[in-house]
């Protein structure tokens, strides 16, 4: 069956319609509260284990707050490993490079599905290689919680990383040594999970701000550690300093001023990348120049947005993930610094921050002429990511602005037709590289007020082309014939199918 | 007519690729300063392969090196029709009168009919004093100084404010100016100081040099902005141009007289206007 | 042994090292080498022919260059190992 994008999609899934629809929403299923009440606290995963009777088939549920540092998937895949459980379904809302046994489990067949948002290292190259028996199924955040909410993902146990809690499983991820932020991906997961085990190691009295509500958890789980210190923030995220990425920064910078995104009042996100926060940079200094001041800025939180908040030039701050320790120290003492959960953030059922964005400004790996975005999988079809709130964001703002270069180590980023589509063209209004800024024709009116501007307008074709005569063509890589996996969009609808990979790296 | 000119190490294929990006009226490859003594090969084959491909949109200046060993060998293994001027280090008279002979014959060999100038690089104290007979040697289209080996020569601090070159600065710019060819100031050396910048290229466009070296590409576009025409100047020159299609001869505009010679001021203006897009 | 070397690791760089061998043999070891080895080869046997150059080993550690990079290092490498 083929797509609106003619993509091919599996059985069983809902093509991609060529838009999202917001009105046909699934209904949601009941929240769960805890059933056991008492006695939640235990010290040993083989007891959890036991007292929520997690078997074979069971669908086991985590969250990527504690990034390249989390420990807590791996304790409990290397309990499942040791009772010798199989086809597990996991429903991790990331995967990093530091989840390695999870890729020896998928090739020992224990781990037979995943759903997740983004997938990068030893897992994605064993699903790429054809070892994962079933589909490995990629939602954006938004849509993840949407899953969860209407039971298209029915999770058995949550396991919850809660770096500060109560024994009585309130929590939240302000305090403790394993501090992270805002714990947004583990919230709906929390509430429609048949049973849920908050993962701490650090034991409190009481929680003010709980994003973690007891009532909700049937077990706590103490530990020494939930994650690695150095893991938890992936290096510091700083504004890129090669003079093409801020070269790309600037031109993005003035073409929102250009088509009049920047009014007093205006909302906006970027991404972590080096590129995105040279943007924010840039809207900082507009912001300051023409004395005006933004509504809020949301997304993953990074030390920049946090100090232009702090100067008074971004109104709020909607965190559904810390980046680095000043968000995480911010959000702990700032109360228009909120934490929010991935359905306030994206989800369609909600009336989410994504849908209220006025600019988003995003990465991607490969852009094709229709405007389509891959940022799941390298040109030979490697997963090396995943939308995580990419499709939501560029989906629910009124601008849609992907920064990128157009060669990335020589290769052509804009070409013909992506790999996989991660974020359909309709989604996506402008592209602006080093070598010149294309917009989305369907956009006429940001045409028309991009129009003699002195900007370096131009098409799409020809973005591709100069790459190509710089680079030289590449090589078609070939992929398997053989699916592993989906790519949904907001709305659970198929974007694209992950193929395997033709041969090896 | 250029405002800017990016030096880009000629050894270092990243920047080379991505040299006319950054909005720089002229870039300068330079094999001189930025590539070691064991690299001036490598750097030289470089660019000569670049060349072959590769159609800058800007002007095309290449720094050379000085000492006799290396400048032929240099300019035979680069020479293209896509440079428009060499720039000499440490220049002189005699030095300069060598390299024009190489660029004749080269042109000659190569059957080029674009005639490749010369910029010397004022850099002691001899050459500062030599500014006006370097101008107005043949083939010479500009000069330019440069700070950090002129205050070494003279045994000088060498300054952000920059005191200390106001002479040279003036010397040369007065015999670009008499010899009507382009009058190039020294680069800026602290990349991060956006003001520095914008205030040491206003000194020297004072003082009548017409463009700046820049160093590293995020200075260019200040240098640009310092060296373009105000809109107050755009402005006037506009009105200038008017009202000279309605008037014959000599009138007055503001209360100030405007002959000729102003008219001629007021239509490069606008063509620098035009030109950098500013109109 | 004759050996020239010329370029470096750098993004958008290669490094080429060229030594006398019985019959000419290219080794390439590249970060796109399933998009542009083929292209890389070529480009090396074509200046290899223009140079007049045969019985070499050629060995490419590449970066991302372009045509022009893997023509300029190749040839300062065949320079440097005929000076030696």
């Amino acid at each position: 069956m083929k797509n609106a994008l003619d993509r091919h999609v599996p059985a069983g899934f809902t093509p991609y319609s060529g838009g999202i629809d917001k009105e046909t929403l699934r209904p949601r299923i009941h929240k769960r509260p805890a059933v056991n009440k008492k006695d939640k606290l235990v010290s040993d995963i083989a007891l959890v284990f036991d007292r929520l009777k997690i078997g074979d088939g069971a669908t086991l549920s985590f969250h990527h707050h504690l990034r390249a540092g989390d420990e807590v998937m791996n304790l409990a895949l290397s309990e499942a490993k040791r009772r010798g459980l199989k086809n597990l379904t996991l429903a991790p809302s990331s995967v990093f490079p530091n989840h390695k046994l999870l890729a020896e489990m998928i090739e020992s067949g224990a781990v037979r599905r995943i759903y997740t948002d983004y997938l990068n290292g030893p897992a994605a190259a064993a699903i790429c290689g054809g070892k994962m028996d079933g589909l490995l199924v990629m939602d954006t955040h938004g849509g993840r919680s949407y899953a969860i909410e209407t039971g298209d993902i029915e999770i058995d146990v949550a396991f919850i990383a809660t770096p500060c809690a109560t024994a009585a499983g309130d929590g939240n991820g302000f305090f403790g040594p394993s501090a992270c932020g805002s714990l947004g991906y583990a919230v709906s997961d929390m509430y429609y999970a048949k049973r849920k085990v908050v993962v701490t190691d650090y034991l409190v009295e009481e929680v003010e701000n709980k994003q973690i509500i007891g009532e909700y958890i049937d077990y706590v789980l103490k530990v020494d550690r939930i994650g690695r210190r150095e893991g938890i923030m992936s290096g510091t995220t700083r504004i890129t300093r090669d003079p093409v990425g801020l070269l790309i920064a600037d031109a993005a910078a003035r073409v929102l001023a250009a088509a009049g995104a920047l009014e007093d009042g205006f909302s906006f996100q970027t991404g972590a990348g080096g590129i995105s926060l040279a943007v924010a940079d840039r809207l900082k200094r507009y912001i300051k120049e023409k004395n005006i001041s933004a509504a809020f800025a949301s997304g993953g939180i990074t030390e920049y947005i946090v100090a232009m908040h702090n100067e008074g030039l971004v109104r709020d701050l909607y965190d559904v993930q810390c980046f680095d320790l000043a968000a995480v120290a911010s959000i702990g003492k700032n109360e228009r610094h909120r934490a929010i959960s991935a359905a306030q953030y994206a989800s369609i059922l909600e009336n989410n921050v994504a849908d209220r964005l006025d600019i988003v400004i995003l990465g991607a790996t490969e852009v094709d002429t229709d405007f389509n975005v891959n940022v799941t999988t390298a040109s030979d079809g490697l997963i090396i990511g995943g939308s995580g709130g990419h499709a939501d964001t560029a989906n629910g703002a009124r601008i849609t602005v992907i920064v990128t270069p157009l060669l990335k180590t020589r290769l052509p980023v804009v070409k013909d037709r992506v790999v996989t589509v991660t974020t359909p063209g309709r989604d996506v209004d402008i592209v602006v590289t080093e070598r010149g800024i294309a917009v989305n024709p369907a956009r006429a009116d940001l045409l028309e007020k991009l129009a003699g501007k002195g900007l370096p307008l131009v098409t799409i074709e020809e973005l591709r082309d100069k790459a190509i005569k710089i680079a030289g063509r590449p090589e078609r890589v070939p992929l398997g014939k053989r699916v592993v996996g989906v790519v949904r969009h907001r709305d659970l609808s198929v974007v694209d199918a992950i193929y395997e990979t033709g041969g090896r790296r | 007519m250029i405002r800017s000119c990016l030096f880009i190490p000629a050894n270092n294929p990243a920047m080379i690729q991505n040299a006319d990006l950054f909005g720089a009226d002229a870039v300068i490859f330079d094999l001189e300063d930025a590539v070691a003594v064991e690299e001036k090969d490598a750097a030289r084959s470089l660019l000569r392969e670049y060349f072959k491909v590769f159609a800058p949109a800007a002007r095309v200046f290449v720094r050379v090196n000085n000492a006799p060993e290396w400048l032929l060998p240099d300019l035979e293994a680069v020479f293209s029709d896509k440079i428009d001027a060499v720039i000499l280090p440490k220049a002189d008279a005699a030095a300069c009168g060598r390299l024009r002979e190489a660029l004749l014959r080269l042109e000659k060999e190569r059957r080029i009919s674009k005639s490749i100038g010369i910029i010397p690089l004022i850099e002691s104290a001899r050459a500062v004093l030599a500014a006006d007979s370097l101008a107005s040697l043949s083939g010479v289209v500009g000069l330019m100084l440069g700070a950090e080996d002129f205050t070494a020569d003279m045994e000088i601090e060498r300054s952000k404010s920059g005191e200390e070159i106001s002479y040279p600065r003036a010397r040369i710019a007065i015999a670009a100016r008499a010899n009507r060819v382009i009058a190039v100031d020294t680069p800026f050396t602290d990349v991060n100081d956006e003001d520095g910048l914008a205030s040491d290229a206003a000194r020297a466009r004072a003082l009548g040099m017409s463009a700046k070296a820049a160093i590293h590409p995020r200075q260019v576009e200040i240098i640009n902005r310092v060296f373009s025409p105000r809109p107050a100047q755009i402005e006037w020159a506009t009105r200038v141009l008017e009202k000279s299609k309605a008037e014959k001869g000599v009138f007055s505009l503001d209360g100030k007289m405007v002959d000729q010679p102003v008219i001629e001021r007021a239509k490069t203006i606008i063509e620098k206007a035009k030109r950098y897009k500013l109109l | 042994m004759k050996k020239g070397v010329c370029g470096s690791l750098e993004s958008s760089d290669c490094l080429i090292t060229v030594e006398a061998a019985e019959k000419t043999e290219i080794l390439i070891e590249s970060s796109v080498y399933q998009f542009y080895g083929e292209q890389i080869r070529k480009v090396i046997e074509t200046t290899l022919a223009e140079a007049g150059r045969a019985h070499v080993r050629v060995s490419c550690v590449d970066r991302g260059a372009l045509d022009c990079t893997i023509r300029a290092r190749l040839l300062t490498a065949l320079s440097r190992m005929a000076e030696k």
